[in-house]
C-alpha cells in the first residue's frame, strides 16, 4: 500500500476550493474560537454552527456527511471528559452502583459533557473541511503570508514532501519485520518484551540515520541549484473581492451564532 | 491506516473544545515565543549546520512522524509506541528539536485533525517544548559520563518527558473544566508510565544503533553549543517539580484541588471558560432580554478581537 | 527571512563562448574525510555539443566526479566549465551553468509541488517573476510535462519524477547537463521516453549509467572509470569491441 492515502485533500473547483487559503485558515480558527466561547447548553448556537458546517460542506461539493463521518477521530479523547458527568454539582439525573462505588450523574455534569462533545465535533469537522478543500502547498502559502517564521514554514514544507517517502519506508520496515516473524508450533515466539523493544528501536535508529543521510543528499541537490541559505517563493494568491466578501459573511455568521447561543438564556 | 494514525498518543493530542479560550491562548503565546526564538537562533546560527538545517529539520520532522508508526507488542493487546520528542532534542539540540516537533504536531493537526488547532499551542508545549527541556536538559546534565550512564540517562529522560507531557495535559484539562483531576491524573500517569517505557526503550536502542552506524552524529562536536546551561537547569528543575508534584497529586488529587481552590484558581479555572461574561448577563442590567442580547454581542466582539489579535500576532515581523 | 520576492538581476549568465571546451577536468584527486580515496588523477575534456557516457562499476567514482563538476565537492586539481575555473567565488555562476541531476529524484524534488521545484533554481538566480514563470513553463514543455505544474511531487511515477528532475535544471538554462544514472529504476516505457528526451535535448551532456544499451543508442563517446581512475576514453563502438577491457572493469557489451 502506498502512503498516498494520507492525503486528505479532495480535488475540486468549488467556491470553497477557490477561496483564498488565508481566509480559510483564519475563518476556521475563528469558528473554533466561537465554539469554545459558546456556553454549556447553548443549543441554538450549536445548531447554527452545525448548519454552517453543512453549508460549507455543500458549497465545497462534498457529500453532506463527509466531515461528520470523519469527525469521530476525536471521540476517544472524550473519555477524559466523562469525569465531568459525576463531578459538577447539580440535581441528580441517574444514579447507579458500580461494585462498592455509587455514582450519580448530575444535570450540570451531563450538560457540560454533551456541550464539550458538541464543541469538539464541530471544531474537528471544520478542520476536516479545511484540509479537504485546501491543497497543502496552498496552506503553506497561507501560513507564510500570515507571517509565521519562514524557517518554520520551510521546515513544514520539507516535512510534508518527505512524509510520504518516509512513511513508505516505515511500512516497508514493518512489512519486513512481519515477514520474518514466524512461529513454530510448540515454541513460544516473539522473544521478550525487551528484545522486541530493541528491534523496534533499531528500526527507529535505522530510519533516523537514513533520514539524516537523505537530508545530506537533498542539501547537495539544493546547493546544485544555487541554494545559499534562503528559501524563495512566488505568491500565487491575491485576495479578490469574493474572498473579502466571504470573509465578511463568515464573521457575520459567527456573530449570529454567538448571539443565538446566548439568546437561549433569555428567561 | 486511519487507525494507525489515530493510534499515536490519543491522550496527548488534545482536540479543540477541551481547552478553554484562556488556557489555549496562554499556551499559544508561550509556544509562539519559544518557536520564534528557536527560528531566530537557528537562522542566525552559521557555525554549526547553518544552511543545511532547513532540509535536515524538515526531513527529521518527517522521520518523527513516520517513526511514530513504529510499535511493538507489549502485553495484552497494548503496544509500545514512539513519540520522539526526547530523541529529537538529544540528537539535534533543543532549538532544532522544538522546531521539528512543532512541524510534526502542526501537520498532525492541520492534515489529520490529530489534536486541535486552537489547542495546538498547548499540544506543542506538552509534546515539543517540555520534552526538549527534559530530554535535552537531563541528557546534557550527565553527558560527560561514560556510555552506560549516558544511555541510562537518555532512557530515563525519555520516560520522564512522556510523564511530564501526561501530567501537564491532565492539569490543562482540569483547569479548563473538562476533566476531573482526581480521576484523570492517576489514569493519565498510569497509562503513560507504560507508554513511556516503550518510548524509553526505543530511544535508547535508537541511540545505540546510531552510535554504531554514525558515531559522528553523536560526538561531542555534534551537539556542542546548541543549547546552554539554561536548558540543563530548566530540564532538571522541571523534572524535580514533576517528581514532587506528580506523586503528591496522584496520592491525594483532592489535596491539589483544595490548594487550587484556596488560591482561587479553581474558581477561575472552572468558571471562566464559558462564562467570560458571568451568567451570560450584564451585571448592572440584571436578567433582562437586553442584557442577554448585549452579552451575546460582547461574545461576538470577543471573537472579533481574538481574530484581530491573531492576525496581528501572525503579522508581527519576527525576522529582520 | 520574510517572504522574499525575487529582484531582477542585471543579466543572466551567457552561455559558453565556444572557444573553451564545455568541461575540462585536470589531474583531479579526491579523498573522503574517512580516508577513502575516490578520485585518482582524473583528467578529461568534453567539447560543446558532445554527448558523453560515463560508465564503470559501482564505487568507481562516477558520482563523486559529478559532484565535483558543480563544486559541491572540491578536491585537488582543476575543473573548468566553459573556461571558468571552479572557485569559491564563482560557485553561484558555475551552478547556473552546470545542470546536475541526482540519481534519486526523491532527493532532487524537495518541494511540495512540481512548479515550486522547477522554479527553485530560477528564483535563486534572482530572475524576475515573469521570467521565472516563462522558464518553468518552457522547461516543463521541454520534458513533455506541461500540465504538471500544480501536481504534488509525491504523486508522480518514477519516470515522471526523473523527467521533472531534469526540468528543474533545464529551467536554469545550463550549458552542460550532468546526469547520474537517469535510467535506473525505470520501467521499459519510462526508459524509452527518457532516451527520447535525452536524444532531443540540444545540450552538452555527461551521463553516468549502467545501461549499456542506452549508451550504444545515444552516446557516440564513452569514458570508463574504475577505482577512481579514467581507464578508457574513446568512441563507444570502438571500446565495445575491446571485450577484454570491458570484462576487466565488470562491464558487458549490450
Amino acid at each position: 500500500m502506498h502512503a498516498n492515502v494520507f492525503d486528505r485533500y479532495r480535488f475540486g473547483t468549488s467556491l470553497i476550493h477557490r477561496l483564498d487559503p488565508r481566509v480559510k485558515v483564519v475563518v476556521t480558527l475563528l469558528f473554533i474560537v466561537s465554539n469554545v466561547l459558546l456556553p454549556d447548553g447553548a443549543w441554538p448556537g450549536f445548531v447554527l454552527a452545525l448548519v454552517w458546517v453543512l453549508l460549507v460542506t455543500r458549497a465545497a461539493g462534498l457529500p453532506w456527511d463527509f466531515a461528520l463521518r470523519r469527525s469521530f477521530v476525536a471521540l476517544p479523547f472524550a473519555l477524559v471528559a466523562v469525569t465531568t458527568l459525576f463531578s459538577l454539582p447539580g440535581d441528580p439525573v441517574v444514579a447507579f452502583r458500580l461494585g462498592s462505588w455509587s455514582l450519580q450523574i448530575n444535570d450540570a455534569g451531563l450538560l457540560r459533557f454533551i456541550s464539550i462533545l458538541i464543541r469538539t465535533l464541530l471544531s474537528v469537522m471544520m478542520a476536516i473541511l479545511l484540509a479537504a478543500t485546501t491543497p497543502f502547498p496552498d496552506m503553506l502559502h497561507a501560513l507564510r503570508h500570515l507571517r509565521l517564521p519562514s524557517l518554520l514554514v520551510a521546515v513544514i514544507g520539507f516535512m510534508y514532501r518527505y512524509l510520504f517517502v518516509l512513511t513508505d519506508e516505515v511500512i516497508r520496515l514493518l512489512r519486513a519485520r512481519a515477514a520474518r516473524s514466524g512461529q513454530l508450533p510448540g515454541h513460544k515466539a516473539g522473544g521478550t518484551v525487551l528484545w522486541r523493544a530493541r528491534v523496534t528501536g533499531y528500526m527507529a535508529g535505522q530510519l533516523f540515520v537514513r533520514s539524516f543521510e537523505r537530508s545530506e543528499r537533498v542539501y547537495q541537490a539544493m546547493l546544485a541549484r544555487g541554494y545559499r541559505g534562503h528559501m524563495y517563493t512566488l505568491n500565487p494568491h491575491v485576495m479578490g473581492r469574493q474572498d473579502w466578501l466571504l470573509a465578511a459573511l463568515a464573521v457575520a455568521a459567527l456573530t449570529l451564532i454567538q448571539l443565538a447561543g446566548r439568546l437561549s438564556f433569555l428567561r | 491506516m486511519d487507525t494507525l494514525l489515530s493510534a499515536f498518543f490519543p491522550w496527548l493530542h488534545i482536540p479543540d473544545g477541551f481547552l478553554n479560550l484562556v488556557m489555549a491562548l496562554a499556551f499559544w503565546l508561550v509556544t509562539a515565543a519559544f518557536v520564534v526564538v528557536a527560528a531566530r537562533r537557528l537562522q542566525a546560527d552559521t557555525s554549526g549546520l547553518g544552511e543545511q538545517q532547513v532540509p535536515l529539520m524538515g526531513i527529521m520532522a518527517a522521520f518523527v512522524f513516520a517513526a511514530q508508526m513504529l510499535n511493538f507488542p507489549v502485553a495484552g493487546g497494548t503496544s509500545g509506541h514512539f513519540l520522539g520528542g526526547a530523541l529529537t532534542a538529544i540528537m539535534l539540540g533543543p532549538w532544532a528539536g522544538i522546531l521539528v516537533m512543532t512541524a510534526v504536531i502542526a501537520i498532525q493537526a492541520l492534515l489529520f485533525q490529530d489534536g486541535g488547532l486552537l489547542a495546538l499551542g498547548a499540544n506543542i508545549f506538552n509534546m515539543g517544548i517540555l520534552t526538549a527541556f527534559i530530554g535535552y536538559g537531563l541528557y546534557r546534565a550527565f553527558a560527560g559520563r561514560n556510555r552506560r550512564v549516558r544511555l541510562l540517562t537518555a532512557g530515563v529522560a525519555a520516560w520522564l518527558s512522556v510523564m511530564a507531557a501526561a501530567f501537564l495535559t491532565s492539569v490543562q484539562l482540569w483547569l479548563s473544566g473538562t476533566a476531573v483531576l482526581s480521576v484523570v491524573l492517576p489514569a493519565m500517569l498510569g497509562v503513560h508510565a507504560l507508554i513511556g517505557i516503550g518510548e524509553a526503550l526505543i530511544t535508547v536502542a535508537a541511540l545505540v544503533f546510531i552510535a554504531q552506524i554514525r558515531p559522528d552524529l553523536l560526538g561531542e562536536t555534534a551537539v556542542k553549543a546548541r543549547g546552554g546551561r539554561g536548558w540543563v537547569l530548566g530540564g532538571v528543575v522541571l523534572v524535580a517539580l514533576l517528581l514532587v508534584l506528580a506523586p503528591l497529586a496522584s496520592a491525594d488529587p483532592d489535596g491539589l484541588e483544595r490548594v487550587a481552590e484556596d488560591l482561587g484558581f479553581i474558581e477561575r479555572g472552572l468558571e471562566a471558560p464559558y462564562t467570560i461574561i458571568p451568567d451570560y448577563t450584564i451585571p448592572f442590567l440584571g436578567e433582562t432580554a437586553l442584557s442577554t442580547i448585549l452579552a451575546g454581542a460582547i461574545g461576538a466582539v470577543v471573537v472579533g478581537v481574538v481574530a484581530v489579535m491573531l492576525v496581528r500576532l501572525l503579522r508581527l515581523r519576527w525576522q529582520g | 527571512m520574510p517572504v522574499i520576492h525575487p529582484m531582477p538581476s542585471p543579466s543572466a549568465p551567457s552561455s559558453g563562448n565556444g572557444k573553451d571546451p564545455a568541461l575540462v577536468v585536470e589531474h583531479l584527486h579526491f579523498a573522503y574525510p574517512d580516508g577513502h580515496v575516490a578520485l585518482r588523477d582524473v583528467s578529461l575534456v568534453v567539447n560543446h555539443g558532445e554527448k558523453v557516457a560515463l560508465v564503470g562499476p559501482n564505487g568507481a567514482g562516477k558520482s563523486t566526479l559529478m559532484l565535483h563538476l558543480n563544486g559541491i565537492l572540491q578536491g585537488q586539481g582543476v575543473v573548468r566549465i566553459g573556461g571558468l575555473e571552479i572557485t569559491k567565488v564563482n560557485l553561484p555562476l558555475i551552478r547556473t551553468r552546470v545542470g546536475l541531476v541526482f540519481q534519486n529524484p526523491d532527493d532532487q524534488l524537495f518541494s511540495p509541488t512540481v512548479f515550486e521545484d522547477v522554479a527553485f533554481g530560477p528564483l535563486h538566480m534572482g530572475l524576475p517573476e515573469a521570467e521565472v514563470r516563462r522558464r518553468v513553463a518552457a522547461a516543463l514543455a521541454e520534458v513533455g510535462m506541461s500540465d504538471y505544474g500544480p501536481r504534488l511531487s509525491h504523486h508522480l511515477s518514477m519516470g515522471e519524477k526523473k523527467r521533472i528532475a531534469i526540468a528543474t535544471v533545464l529551467a536554469m538554462a545550463p550549458d552542460i547537463l550532468v546526469l547520474d544514472e537517469p535510467s535506473a529504476g525505470l520501467d521499459p516505457r519510462g526508459r524509452r521516453q527518457l532516451i527520447q528526451l535525452l536524444r532531443t535535448l540540444p545540450l552538452t551532456m555527461l551521463v553516468s549509467t549502467h545501461d549499456m544499451a542506452m549508451v550504444r543508442e545515444l552516446f557516440p563517446r564513452m569514458i570508463i572509470m574504475d577505482e577512481g581512475r579514467v581507464v578508457a576514453d574513446g568512441p563507444t563502438e570502438r571500446l565495445f569491441e575491446d571485450v577484454s577491457l570491458l570484462e576487466r572493469h565488470g562491464l558487458e557489451r549490450p
